[in-house]
Protein backbone atom coordinates (compact mmCIF):
# COMPACT_ATOMS: atom_id res chain seq x y z
CA UNK A 1 0.00 0.00 0.00
CA UNK A 2 1.36 3.40 -0.95
CA UNK A 3 2.09 6.12 1.57
CA UNK A 4 -0.65 8.34 0.17
CA UNK A 5 -3.29 5.66 0.58
CA UNK A 6 -2.11 4.86 4.08
CA UNK A 7 -2.35 8.48 4.96
CA UNK A 8 -5.82 8.61 3.43
CA UNK A 9 -6.86 5.71 5.62
CA UNK A 10 -5.33 7.06 8.81
CA UNK A 11 -7.74 8.27 11.46
CA UNK A 12 -8.97 11.75 10.81
CA UNK A 13 -9.21 14.23 13.61
CA UNK A 14 -12.85 14.57 14.57
CA UNK A 15 -14.28 18.00 13.93
CA UNK A 16 -16.21 20.49 16.02
CA UNK A 17 -19.36 21.82 14.39
CA UNK A 18 -20.83 25.14 15.49
CA UNK A 19 -24.11 26.55 14.25
CA UNK A 20 -24.66 30.18 15.23
CA UNK A 21 -28.13 31.71 15.26
CA UNK A 22 -29.10 30.35 11.83
CA UNK A 23 -32.27 31.62 10.16
CA UNK A 24 -33.54 30.25 6.89
CA UNK A 25 -36.78 30.91 5.08
CA UNK A 26 -38.34 29.97 1.76
CA UNK A 27 -40.46 32.91 0.67
CA UNK A 28 -42.39 33.81 3.79
CA UNK A 29 -42.12 30.35 5.32
CA UNK A 30 -39.59 30.19 8.14
CA UNK A 31 -37.77 26.85 8.09
CA UNK A 32 -35.08 27.66 10.63
CA UNK A 33 -35.75 30.29 13.23
CA UNK A 34 -32.56 31.00 15.16
CA UNK A 35 -30.81 27.68 15.67
CA UNK A 36 -27.72 27.45 17.87
CA UNK A 37 -25.95 24.13 18.13
CA UNK A 38 -22.48 22.99 19.10
CA UNK A 39 -21.29 19.48 18.34
CA UNK A 40 -18.08 18.53 20.10
CA UNK A 41 -15.38 16.43 18.42
CA UNK A 42 -16.29 12.75 18.30
CA UNK A 43 -19.77 13.41 19.57
CA UNK A 44 -22.76 11.57 18.07
CA UNK A 45 -25.73 13.91 17.82
CA UNK A 46 -29.13 12.69 16.77
CA UNK A 47 -31.67 15.26 15.56
CA UNK A 48 -35.32 14.34 16.04
CA UNK A 49 -38.43 16.22 15.08
CA UNK A 50 -41.73 15.98 13.22
CA UNK A 51 -41.66 16.22 9.45
CA UNK A 52 -41.36 19.80 8.26
CA UNK A 53 -39.68 20.83 11.49
CA UNK A 54 -36.50 21.93 9.71
CA UNK A 55 -34.20 19.09 10.77
CA UNK A 56 -33.08 18.18 7.22
CA UNK A 57 -32.62 21.85 6.38
CA UNK A 58 -30.42 22.28 9.45
CA UNK A 59 -28.26 19.37 8.27
CA UNK A 60 -28.01 20.82 4.76
CA UNK A 61 -27.07 24.23 6.13
CA UNK A 62 -24.08 22.64 7.86
CA UNK A 63 -22.41 21.70 4.54
CA UNK A 64 -23.88 24.75 2.77
CA UNK A 65 -26.18 22.82 0.43
CA UNK A 66 -28.63 25.42 1.74
CA UNK A 67 -27.52 29.00 2.38
CA UNK A 68 -28.75 30.48 5.65
CA UNK A 69 -30.28 33.94 5.34
CA UNK A 70 -28.88 34.97 8.71
CA UNK A 71 -26.26 33.32 10.89
CA UNK A 72 -23.32 31.10 10.08
CA UNK A 73 -21.81 27.66 10.52
CA UNK A 74 -18.23 26.86 11.34
CA UNK A 75 -16.34 23.59 11.40
CA UNK A 76 -13.17 23.54 13.51
CA UNK A 77 -13.49 27.31 13.66
CA UNK A 78 -13.50 27.71 9.86
CA UNK A 79 -16.57 29.49 8.51
CA UNK A 80 -18.49 27.41 5.95
CA UNK A 81 -19.61 29.02 2.70
CA UNK A 82 -18.74 32.53 3.82
CA UNK A 83 -15.73 34.58 4.84
CA UNK A 84 -15.37 37.40 7.30
CA UNK A 85 -14.82 40.81 5.84
CA UNK A 86 -14.43 43.19 8.76
CA UNK A 87 -17.76 42.93 10.52
CA UNK A 88 -19.65 41.42 7.60
CA UNK A 89 -19.95 37.99 6.06
CA UNK A 90 -19.35 37.61 2.33
CA UNK A 91 -20.24 34.62 0.23
CA UNK A 92 -17.33 32.41 -0.81
CA UNK A 93 -16.66 31.47 -4.44
CA UNK A 94 -18.28 28.26 -5.63
CA UNK A 95 -14.87 26.64 -5.98
CA UNK A 96 -13.96 27.46 -2.37
CA UNK A 97 -17.28 26.08 -1.10
CA UNK A 98 -16.71 22.86 -3.04
CA UNK A 99 -13.27 22.53 -1.46
CA UNK A 100 -14.80 22.93 2.00
CA UNK A 101 -17.47 20.31 1.25
CA UNK A 102 -14.70 17.93 0.29
CA UNK A 103 -14.03 17.52 4.02
CA UNK A 104 -17.64 17.05 5.12
CA UNK A 105 -19.32 13.70 4.61
CA UNK A 106 -22.99 13.71 3.67
CA UNK A 107 -25.22 10.65 3.37
CA UNK A 108 -28.57 11.12 1.65
CA UNK A 109 -31.90 9.48 2.34
CA UNK A 110 -32.07 8.26 -1.29
CA UNK A 111 -28.37 7.28 -1.45
CA UNK A 112 -27.84 9.35 -4.64
CA UNK A 113 -25.12 7.04 -5.91
CA UNK A 114 -23.95 7.73 -9.46
CA UNK A 115 -25.80 5.01 -11.41
CA UNK A 116 -23.47 5.02 -14.42
CA UNK A 117 -20.34 4.35 -12.35
CA UNK A 118 -19.36 1.10 -10.69
CA UNK A 119 -19.44 0.87 -6.91
CA UNK A 120 -15.65 1.21 -6.87
CA UNK A 121 -15.69 4.34 -9.06
CA UNK A 122 -18.46 5.87 -6.96
CA UNK A 123 -16.22 5.68 -3.91
CA UNK A 124 -13.01 6.61 -5.72
CA UNK A 125 -14.48 9.56 -7.67
CA UNK A 126 -14.08 12.36 -5.14
CA UNK A 127 -10.42 11.79 -4.13
CA UNK A 128 -9.47 11.60 -7.82
CA UNK A 129 -11.58 14.55 -8.98
CA UNK A 130 -10.18 16.80 -6.26
CA UNK A 131 -6.64 15.70 -7.07
CA UNK A 132 -5.97 14.35 -3.59
CA UNK A 133 -5.07 10.84 -4.76
CA UNK A 134 -4.03 9.26 -8.04
CA UNK A 135 -6.52 6.89 -9.62
CA UNK A 136 -4.83 3.66 -8.44
CA UNK A 137 -4.41 5.08 -4.93
CA UNK A 138 -8.05 6.15 -4.79
CA UNK A 139 -9.19 2.73 -5.97
CA UNK A 140 -7.07 1.07 -3.32
CA UNK A 141 -8.64 3.33 -0.72
CA UNK A 142 -12.10 2.59 -2.13
CA UNK A 143 -11.51 -1.19 -1.87
CA UNK A 144 -10.39 -0.75 1.72
CA UNK A 145 -13.46 1.33 2.63
CA UNK A 146 -15.86 -1.01 0.81
CA UNK A 147 -14.36 -3.85 2.83
CA UNK A 148 -15.07 -1.86 5.96
CA UNK A 149 -18.78 -1.60 5.09
CA UNK A 150 -18.87 -5.29 4.16
CA UNK A 151 -19.03 -4.94 0.37
CA UNK A 152 -15.53 -6.01 -0.67
CA UNK A 153 -17.04 -8.49 -3.17
CA UNK A 154 -19.34 -5.99 -4.95
CA UNK A 155 -16.76 -3.45 -6.18
CA UNK A 156 -17.52 -4.11 -9.88
CA UNK A 157 -21.31 -3.92 -9.58
CA UNK A 158 -23.42 -0.95 -10.64
CA UNK A 159 -25.54 0.67 -7.90
CA UNK A 160 -28.89 -0.47 -9.34
CA UNK A 161 -27.74 -4.08 -9.09
CA UNK A 162 -27.53 -3.71 -5.30
CA UNK A 163 -30.18 -3.78 -2.59
CA UNK A 164 -31.10 -0.52 -0.86
CA UNK A 165 -29.11 -1.44 2.21
CA UNK A 166 -26.03 -2.21 0.13
CA UNK A 167 -26.42 1.05 -1.80
CA UNK A 168 -26.57 3.04 1.41
CA UNK A 169 -23.44 1.29 2.67
CA UNK A 170 -21.67 2.25 -0.58
CA UNK A 171 -22.85 5.83 0.00
CA UNK A 172 -21.30 5.73 3.47
CA UNK A 173 -18.02 4.42 2.02
CA UNK A 174 -18.16 7.24 -0.55
CA UNK A 175 -18.53 9.78 2.25
CA UNK A 176 -15.66 8.16 4.16
CA UNK A 177 -13.39 8.50 1.12
CA UNK A 178 -13.38 12.26 1.76
CA UNK A 179 -11.63 11.62 5.11
CA UNK A 180 -14.28 13.79 6.70
CA UNK A 181 -13.97 15.26 10.16
CA UNK A 182 -17.73 15.08 10.42
CA UNK A 183 -20.37 12.99 8.64
CA UNK A 184 -23.93 14.21 8.27
CA UNK A 185 -26.69 11.60 7.80
CA UNK A 186 -30.05 12.72 6.41
CA UNK A 187 -32.55 9.99 7.37
CA UNK A 188 -30.18 7.25 6.17
CA UNK A 189 -32.65 4.40 6.69
CA UNK A 190 -35.97 6.01 5.72
CA UNK A 191 -35.91 4.72 2.14
CA UNK A 192 -35.07 1.14 3.14
CA UNK A 193 -37.17 -1.97 3.53
CA UNK A 194 -37.45 -2.82 7.24
CA UNK A 195 -35.22 -5.89 7.01
CA UNK A 196 -32.38 -3.84 5.47
CA UNK A 197 -32.31 -1.12 8.13
CA UNK A 198 -30.16 -3.15 10.51
CA UNK A 199 -27.15 -3.54 8.21
CA UNK A 200 -26.93 0.23 7.63
CA UNK A 201 -27.36 1.07 11.31
CA UNK A 202 -24.58 -1.44 12.12
CA UNK A 203 -22.18 0.45 9.85
CA UNK A 204 -23.14 3.80 11.40
CA UNK A 205 -22.69 2.33 14.86
CA UNK A 206 -19.23 1.17 13.87
CA UNK A 207 -18.41 4.74 12.81
CA UNK A 208 -19.82 6.12 16.05
CA UNK A 209 -17.43 4.02 18.12
CA UNK A 210 -14.48 4.96 15.91
CA UNK A 211 -14.62 8.55 17.16
CA UNK A 212 -15.79 10.46 14.07
CA UNK A 213 -18.18 13.35 14.71
CA UNK A 214 -21.62 12.32 13.49
CA UNK A 215 -24.81 14.33 13.10
CA UNK A 216 -27.76 12.08 12.28
CA UNK A 217 -31.32 12.97 11.37
CA UNK A 218 -33.39 9.84 11.93
CA UNK A 219 -36.71 8.43 13.02
CA UNK A 220 -35.12 5.35 14.60
CA UNK A 221 -35.68 6.20 18.26
CA UNK A 222 -34.22 2.91 19.51
CA UNK A 223 -31.08 3.53 17.50
CA UNK A 224 -30.83 7.08 18.85
CA UNK A 225 -31.06 5.79 22.41
CA UNK A 226 -28.32 3.27 21.67
CA UNK A 227 -25.67 5.43 20.01
CA UNK A 228 -26.44 9.11 20.63
CA UNK A 229 -24.35 11.13 23.03
CA UNK A 230 -26.91 13.84 22.61
CA UNK A 231 -30.42 14.07 21.26
CA UNK A 232 -31.67 17.36 19.85
CA UNK A 233 -35.43 17.81 19.46
CA UNK A 234 -36.42 20.39 16.89
CA UNK A 235 -39.85 21.72 15.97
CA UNK A 236 -41.04 24.76 14.02
CA UNK A 237 -37.46 25.60 13.05
CA UNK A 238 -36.31 25.92 16.69
CA UNK A 239 -34.46 23.62 19.03
CA UNK A 240 -37.01 22.76 21.70
CA UNK A 241 -34.68 20.84 23.95
CA UNK A 242 -31.46 18.87 23.88
CA UNK A 243 -29.56 16.56 26.15
CA UNK A 244 -28.47 12.95 26.69
CA UNK A 245 -30.92 10.36 25.33
CA UNK A 246 -31.93 9.22 28.81
CA UNK A 247 -33.14 12.74 29.49
CA UNK A 248 -34.80 13.67 26.20
CA UNK A 249 -36.26 10.31 25.27
CA UNK A 250 -37.30 9.11 28.72
CA UNK A 251 -38.02 12.32 30.63
CA UNK A 252 -38.76 15.05 28.13
CA UNK A 253 -39.53 18.36 29.77
CA UNK A 254 -41.48 19.92 26.93
CA UNK A 255 -45.02 19.16 25.91
CA UNK A 256 -44.11 19.11 22.19
CA UNK A 257 -41.32 16.56 22.72
CA UNK A 258 -43.64 14.32 24.73
CA UNK A 259 -46.28 14.68 22.06
CA UNK A 260 -43.84 13.73 19.29
CA UNK A 261 -42.39 10.77 21.17
CA UNK A 262 -45.84 9.42 21.98
CA UNK A 263 -46.54 9.30 18.24
CA UNK A 264 -43.35 7.60 17.09
CA UNK A 265 -42.68 5.16 19.93
CA UNK B 1 -73.57 -27.97 16.92
CA UNK B 2 -74.15 -29.10 13.33
CA UNK B 3 -75.43 -26.71 10.68
CA UNK B 4 -78.80 -27.20 9.01
CA UNK B 5 -78.23 -29.96 6.39
CA UNK B 6 -80.00 -28.00 3.62
CA UNK B 7 -77.39 -25.22 3.57
CA UNK B 8 -74.49 -27.63 3.15
CA UNK B 9 -76.18 -29.38 0.26
CA UNK B 10 -76.82 -26.14 -1.72
CA UNK B 11 -73.23 -25.05 -1.23
CA UNK B 12 -71.82 -28.30 -2.61
CA UNK B 13 -74.18 -28.30 -5.52
CA UNK B 14 -73.44 -24.70 -6.66
CA UNK B 15 -69.66 -25.25 -6.65
CA UNK B 16 -69.91 -28.58 -8.48
CA UNK B 17 -71.85 -26.82 -11.27
CA UNK B 18 -68.69 -24.88 -12.32
CA UNK B 19 -65.97 -27.43 -11.76
CA UNK B 20 -65.62 -31.09 -12.58
CA UNK B 21 -65.79 -33.27 -9.49
CA UNK B 22 -62.26 -34.66 -9.91
CA UNK B 23 -59.52 -32.54 -8.30
CA UNK B 24 -57.59 -30.34 -10.79
CA UNK B 25 -54.04 -31.50 -11.44
CA UNK B 26 -51.31 -29.03 -12.39
CA UNK B 27 -51.03 -28.73 -16.17
CA UNK B 28 -50.09 -26.32 -18.92
CA UNK B 29 -52.69 -23.58 -19.65
CA UNK B 30 -53.86 -23.59 -23.27
CA UNK B 31 -53.24 -20.22 -24.95
CA UNK B 32 -56.28 -18.23 -26.12
CA UNK B 33 -57.01 -18.58 -29.88
CA UNK B 34 -57.05 -15.25 -31.73
CA UNK B 35 -58.66 -15.67 -35.19
CA UNK B 36 -58.93 -11.89 -35.75
CA UNK B 37 -55.18 -11.55 -35.59
CA UNK B 38 -54.71 -14.31 -38.17
CA UNK B 39 -57.11 -12.64 -40.60
CA UNK B 40 -55.41 -9.23 -40.22
CA UNK B 41 -52.01 -10.86 -40.79
CA UNK B 42 -53.21 -12.53 -43.97
CA UNK B 43 -54.65 -9.27 -45.34
CA UNK B 44 -51.44 -7.36 -44.64
CA UNK B 45 -49.31 -10.10 -46.23
CA UNK B 46 -51.38 -9.97 -49.43
CA UNK B 47 -51.06 -6.17 -49.61
CA UNK B 48 -47.28 -6.36 -49.06
CA UNK B 49 -46.95 -9.03 -51.76
CA UNK B 50 -48.91 -6.86 -54.22
CA UNK B 51 -46.71 -3.85 -53.51
CA UNK B 52 -43.46 -5.80 -53.92
CA UNK B 53 -44.76 -7.40 -57.10
CA UNK B 54 -45.56 -3.97 -58.53
CA UNK B 55 -42.16 -2.63 -57.51
CA UNK B 56 -40.38 -5.45 -59.33
CA UNK B 57 -42.51 -5.85 -62.46
CA UNK B 58 -43.62 -2.27 -63.24
CA UNK B 59 -41.38 -1.11 -66.15
CA UNK B 60 -41.89 2.48 -64.99
CA UNK B 61 -39.20 1.97 -62.30
CA UNK B 62 -36.54 0.98 -64.90
CA UNK B 63 -34.44 -1.12 -62.49
CA UNK B 64 -31.75 -1.66 -65.17
CA UNK B 65 -31.19 2.11 -65.27
CA UNK B 66 -31.17 2.06 -61.46
CA UNK B 67 -28.26 -0.37 -61.40
CA UNK B 68 -26.52 1.71 -64.05
CA UNK B 69 -26.68 4.85 -61.87
CA UNK B 70 -26.33 3.38 -58.36
CA UNK B 71 -22.51 3.34 -58.26
CA UNK B 72 -21.79 6.02 -60.92
CA UNK B 73 -18.89 8.34 -59.85
CA UNK B 74 -21.11 11.46 -60.02
CA UNK B 75 -23.56 9.88 -57.57
CA UNK B 76 -20.75 8.67 -55.30
CA UNK B 77 -19.14 12.15 -55.34
CA UNK B 78 -22.49 13.55 -54.28
CA UNK B 79 -22.70 10.91 -51.53
CA UNK B 80 -19.30 11.97 -50.20
CA UNK B 81 -20.43 15.62 -50.12
CA UNK B 82 -23.59 14.58 -48.25
CA UNK B 83 -21.53 12.62 -45.71
CA UNK B 84 -19.05 15.46 -45.25
CA UNK B 85 -21.69 18.14 -44.79
CA UNK B 86 -23.64 15.89 -42.39
CA UNK B 87 -20.59 15.00 -40.31
CA UNK B 88 -19.33 18.57 -39.92
CA UNK B 89 -22.79 19.96 -39.20
CA UNK B 90 -23.65 17.17 -36.74
CA UNK B 91 -20.49 17.78 -34.69
CA UNK B 92 -20.58 21.58 -34.85
CA UNK B 93 -24.34 21.57 -34.24
CA UNK B 94 -23.97 19.38 -31.15
CA UNK B 95 -21.16 21.52 -29.73
CA UNK B 96 -23.24 24.64 -30.40
CA UNK B 97 -26.24 22.92 -28.85
CA UNK B 98 -24.33 22.07 -25.66
CA UNK B 99 -23.10 25.67 -25.33
CA UNK B 100 -26.61 27.04 -25.94
CA UNK B 101 -28.15 24.57 -23.47
CA UNK B 102 -25.63 25.50 -20.76
CA UNK B 103 -26.31 29.19 -21.42
CA UNK B 104 -30.03 28.54 -21.18
CA UNK B 105 -29.58 26.74 -17.84
CA UNK B 106 -27.13 29.28 -16.43
CA UNK B 107 -27.97 31.70 -13.65
CA UNK B 108 -27.19 34.76 -15.81
CA UNK B 109 -30.39 36.28 -17.21
CA UNK B 110 -28.47 37.74 -20.16
CA UNK B 111 -27.08 34.36 -21.24
CA UNK B 112 -30.50 32.78 -20.79
CA UNK B 113 -32.15 35.47 -22.92
CA UNK B 114 -29.54 35.30 -25.69
CA UNK B 115 -29.79 31.51 -25.85
CA UNK B 116 -33.59 31.62 -25.85
CA UNK B 117 -33.64 34.24 -28.62
CA UNK B 118 -31.19 32.28 -30.76
CA UNK B 119 -33.27 29.12 -30.51
CA UNK B 120 -36.45 31.09 -31.15
CA UNK B 121 -35.11 32.76 -34.31
CA UNK B 122 -33.36 29.73 -35.81
CA UNK B 123 -36.28 27.43 -35.18
CA UNK B 124 -38.65 29.93 -36.75
CA UNK B 125 -36.72 30.63 -39.94
CA UNK B 126 -36.84 27.86 -42.58
CA UNK B 127 -33.47 26.22 -43.20
CA UNK B 128 -33.58 27.10 -46.88
CA UNK B 129 -33.94 30.79 -46.01
CA UNK B 130 -30.93 30.59 -43.67
CA UNK B 131 -28.86 28.91 -46.39
CA UNK B 132 -29.72 31.40 -49.13
CA UNK B 133 -29.18 34.25 -46.68
CA UNK B 134 -25.67 32.99 -45.94
CA UNK B 135 -25.05 32.45 -49.64
CA UNK B 136 -25.61 36.17 -50.16
CA UNK B 137 -23.79 37.07 -46.98
CA UNK B 138 -20.67 38.29 -48.75
CA UNK B 139 -22.79 40.95 -50.39
CA UNK B 140 -23.88 42.21 -46.96
CA UNK B 141 -20.48 42.07 -45.27
CA UNK B 142 -17.50 42.38 -47.61
CA UNK B 143 -14.83 41.50 -45.06
CA UNK B 144 -14.72 39.68 -41.74
CA UNK B 145 -12.17 40.88 -39.22
CA UNK B 146 -10.94 39.83 -35.80
CA UNK B 147 -10.07 42.64 -33.41
CA UNK B 148 -11.32 44.82 -30.58
CA UNK B 149 -15.10 45.24 -30.83
CA UNK B 150 -15.84 48.59 -32.47
CA UNK B 151 -12.04 49.18 -32.47
CA UNK B 152 -9.08 48.33 -34.70
CA UNK B 153 -8.92 44.97 -36.47
CA UNK B 154 -6.01 42.49 -36.21
CA UNK B 155 -6.92 40.18 -39.10
CA UNK B 156 -9.26 40.63 -41.99
CA UNK B 157 -10.66 38.02 -44.34
CA UNK B 158 -12.11 38.54 -47.71
CA UNK B 159 -15.59 37.14 -47.32
CA UNK B 160 -15.91 35.80 -50.82
CA UNK B 161 -12.74 33.70 -50.43
CA UNK B 162 -13.71 32.41 -46.98
CA UNK B 163 -17.26 31.51 -47.85
CA UNK B 164 -16.95 28.57 -50.21
CA UNK B 165 -20.13 26.68 -51.02
CA UNK B 166 -19.09 23.99 -48.56
CA UNK B 167 -18.54 26.53 -45.75
CA UNK B 168 -21.87 28.19 -46.43
CA UNK B 169 -23.63 24.82 -46.36
CA UNK B 170 -21.94 23.63 -43.14
CA UNK B 171 -22.39 26.96 -41.35
CA UNK B 172 -26.05 27.17 -42.32
CA UNK B 173 -26.86 23.61 -41.31
CA UNK B 174 -24.86 23.91 -38.07
CA UNK B 175 -26.63 27.12 -37.06
CA UNK B 176 -29.95 25.43 -37.63
CA UNK B 177 -28.89 22.15 -36.04
CA UNK B 178 -27.53 23.91 -32.93
CA UNK B 179 -30.93 25.44 -32.20
CA UNK B 180 -32.61 22.02 -32.17
CA UNK B 181 -29.68 20.29 -30.45
CA UNK B 182 -29.84 22.93 -27.69
CA UNK B 183 -33.34 21.79 -26.78
CA UNK B 184 -32.36 18.12 -26.97
CA UNK B 185 -29.36 18.66 -24.71
CA UNK B 186 -31.31 20.86 -22.31
CA UNK B 187 -34.01 18.19 -22.03
CA UNK B 188 -31.33 15.58 -21.37
CA UNK B 189 -29.70 17.63 -18.62
CA UNK B 190 -33.07 18.32 -17.00
CA UNK B 191 -33.87 14.60 -17.04
CA UNK B 192 -30.99 13.89 -14.63
CA UNK B 193 -32.27 13.55 -11.07
CA UNK B 194 -31.74 16.57 -8.81
CA UNK B 195 -30.17 14.21 -6.26
CA UNK B 196 -27.25 13.65 -8.64
CA UNK B 197 -26.46 17.38 -8.68
CA UNK B 198 -26.72 17.43 -4.89
CA UNK B 199 -24.53 14.38 -4.39
CA UNK B 200 -21.87 15.79 -6.73
CA UNK B 201 -21.99 19.12 -4.89
CA UNK B 202 -21.91 17.45 -1.46
CA UNK B 203 -18.78 15.50 -2.42
CA UNK B 204 -17.11 18.77 -3.42
CA UNK B 205 -16.45 17.60 -6.98
CA UNK B 206 -15.13 20.47 -9.12
CA UNK B 207 -17.81 22.10 -11.29
CA UNK B 208 -16.34 20.96 -14.62
CA UNK B 209 -15.94 17.39 -13.37
CA UNK B 210 -19.54 17.39 -12.17
CA UNK B 211 -20.74 18.22 -15.65
CA UNK B 212 -18.36 16.04 -17.67
CA UNK B 213 -18.34 12.92 -15.53
CA UNK B 214 -21.56 12.91 -13.53
CA UNK B 215 -24.34 14.90 -15.19
CA UNK B 216 -23.60 14.76 -18.93
CA UNK B 217 -23.03 10.97 -19.19
CA UNK B 218 -26.41 10.43 -17.55
CA UNK B 219 -28.04 13.09 -19.72
CA UNK B 220 -26.71 11.30 -22.81
CA UNK B 221 -29.11 8.45 -22.15
CA UNK B 222 -31.99 10.66 -23.18
CA UNK B 223 -29.94 12.88 -25.53
CA UNK B 224 -28.77 10.03 -27.81
CA UNK B 225 -32.17 8.84 -29.14
CA UNK B 226 -33.40 12.40 -29.60
CA UNK B 227 -30.20 13.59 -31.22
CA UNK B 228 -30.11 10.63 -33.60
CA UNK B 229 -33.63 11.55 -34.63
CA UNK B 230 -32.27 15.04 -35.25
CA UNK B 231 -29.30 13.59 -37.12
CA UNK B 232 -31.53 11.64 -39.49
CA UNK B 233 -33.41 14.84 -40.19
CA UNK B 234 -30.06 16.49 -40.86
CA UNK B 235 -28.96 13.81 -43.34
CA UNK B 236 -32.05 14.50 -45.38
CA UNK B 237 -31.83 18.24 -44.70
CA UNK B 238 -28.47 18.31 -46.46
CA UNK B 239 -30.37 17.87 -49.72
CA UNK B 240 -31.19 21.59 -49.43
CA UNK B 241 -27.54 22.53 -50.00
CA UNK B 242 -28.31 21.94 -53.69
CA UNK B 243 -29.79 25.45 -53.56
CA UNK B 244 -26.45 26.97 -52.58
CA UNK B 245 -24.93 25.22 -55.59
CA UNK B 246 -23.29 22.36 -53.70
CA UNK B 247 -23.77 19.04 -55.46
CA UNK B 248 -24.65 16.56 -52.75
CA UNK B 249 -26.29 13.17 -53.29
CA UNK B 250 -29.65 14.68 -54.17
CA UNK B 251 -28.03 17.52 -56.13
CA UNK B 252 -26.03 15.14 -58.37
CA UNK B 253 -29.12 13.03 -59.06
CA UNK B 254 -31.09 16.18 -59.83
CA UNK B 255 -28.41 17.43 -62.25
CA UNK B 256 -28.19 14.04 -63.97
CA UNK B 257 -31.98 13.99 -64.13
CA UNK B 258 -32.07 17.25 -66.07
CA UNK B 259 -29.44 15.90 -68.47
CA UNK B 260 -31.20 12.52 -68.89
CA UNK B 261 -34.89 13.35 -68.33
CA UNK B 262 -35.93 9.75 -69.02
CA UNK B 263 -33.95 8.54 -66.00
CA UNK B 264 -35.57 10.73 -63.34
CA UNK B 265 -37.44 7.88 -61.64
CA UNK B 266 -34.47 5.48 -61.39
CA UNK B 267 -32.30 8.38 -60.21
CA UNK B 268 -34.78 9.20 -57.46
CA UNK B 269 -34.79 5.52 -56.51
CA UNK B 270 -30.97 5.56 -56.36
CA UNK B 271 -31.14 8.51 -53.97
CA UNK B 272 -33.87 6.81 -51.91
CA UNK B 273 -31.84 3.63 -51.50
CA UNK B 274 -28.72 5.58 -50.51
CA UNK B 275 -30.65 7.59 -47.90
CA UNK B 276 -32.14 4.31 -46.61
CA UNK B 277 -28.65 2.86 -46.26
CA UNK B 278 -27.40 5.97 -44.43
CA UNK B 279 -30.25 6.02 -41.90
CA UNK B 280 -29.88 2.26 -41.36
CA UNK B 281 -26.19 2.66 -40.55
CA UNK B 282 -27.02 5.48 -38.15
CA UNK B 283 -29.69 3.33 -36.47
CA UNK B 284 -27.25 0.47 -35.95
CA UNK B 285 -24.69 2.85 -34.45
CA UNK B 286 -27.47 4.31 -32.28
CA UNK B 287 -28.26 0.86 -30.86
CA UNK B 288 -24.70 0.31 -29.69
CA UNK B 289 -24.23 3.87 -28.39
CA UNK B 290 -27.47 3.60 -26.41
CA UNK B 291 -26.39 0.24 -25.08
CA UNK B 292 -23.11 1.81 -23.95
CA UNK B 293 -24.87 4.57 -22.04
CA UNK B 294 -27.39 2.14 -20.54
CA UNK B 295 -24.65 0.78 -18.28
CA UNK B 296 -25.89 1.04 -14.72
CA UNK B 297 -29.29 2.37 -15.74
CA UNK B 298 -30.78 -1.08 -16.15
CA UNK B 299 -29.91 -4.19 -14.21
CA UNK B 300 -28.78 -5.99 -17.35
CA UNK B 301 -27.93 -4.60 -20.79
CA UNK B 302 -30.31 -5.21 -23.72
CA UNK B 303 -29.01 -8.09 -25.88
CA UNK B 304 -27.31 -7.34 -29.20
CA UNK B 305 -29.08 -8.71 -32.31
CA UNK B 306 -26.54 -11.55 -32.46
CA UNK B 307 -27.18 -12.50 -28.82
CA UNK B 308 -30.92 -12.31 -29.45
CA UNK B 309 -30.60 -14.61 -32.47
CA UNK B 310 -28.57 -17.09 -30.44
CA UNK B 311 -31.05 -17.23 -27.50
CA UNK B 312 -33.91 -17.39 -30.03
CA UNK B 313 -32.38 -20.45 -31.67
CA UNK B 314 -31.74 -22.11 -28.30
CA UNK B 315 -35.34 -21.47 -27.23
CA UNK B 316 -36.66 -22.81 -30.50
CA UNK B 317 -34.55 -25.98 -30.21
CA UNK B 318 -35.74 -26.49 -26.61
CA UNK B 319 -39.36 -26.05 -27.66
CA UNK B 320 -39.07 -28.50 -30.53
CA UNK B 321 -37.46 -31.05 -28.23
CA UNK B 322 -40.24 -30.57 -25.65
CA UNK B 323 -42.99 -30.91 -28.29
CA UNK B 324 -41.30 -34.04 -29.64
CA UNK B 325 -41.16 -35.52 -26.15
CA UNK B 326 -44.90 -34.90 -25.66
Amino acid sequence: MTAATLEALADVEAATVEVHDVHKWYGTHRVLDGVDLTVRPGEVTVILGPSGSGKSTLLRVINHLEKPEIGHVSINGELIGVKRHGDRLKELSERAILTQRGRIGFVFQNFNLFPHLTVLDNVAAAPVATGRLSKPEAQELARELLGRVGLADRTGAYPRQLSGGQQQRVAIARALALRPGVILFDEPTSALDPELVGEVLAVIKDLATSGTTLVIVTHEIGFAREIADRVVFIDGGRIIEQGPPSEILDNPRHERTRDFLSKVL
Amino acid sequence: MSEPPGATVTLTRSSSADEPSTPLTAQRVLPLRRPGRWIATAVVLVLVAQFVHGLVTNPFYQWDRWSYWFLRPTILDGLVITLEVTAYSAVLGLIGGIVLALARLSKSPVLRAVSWTYVWVLRSVPLIVVLIFLYNFSALYKTLSVGIPFGPAFFSFDESKLATDMVVAVVGLSLNEAAYAAEVVRGGILSVDQGQHEAAAALGLPKGYQFRRIIFPQALRSIVPNYVNQLIGLIKGTSLVFYVSLLDLFGSAQTMGSTYPGDIVPLLLVVTVWYLILTSVVSVIQFYVERHYARGATRSLPPTPLQRLRTGLTDLRARIRKEAAV
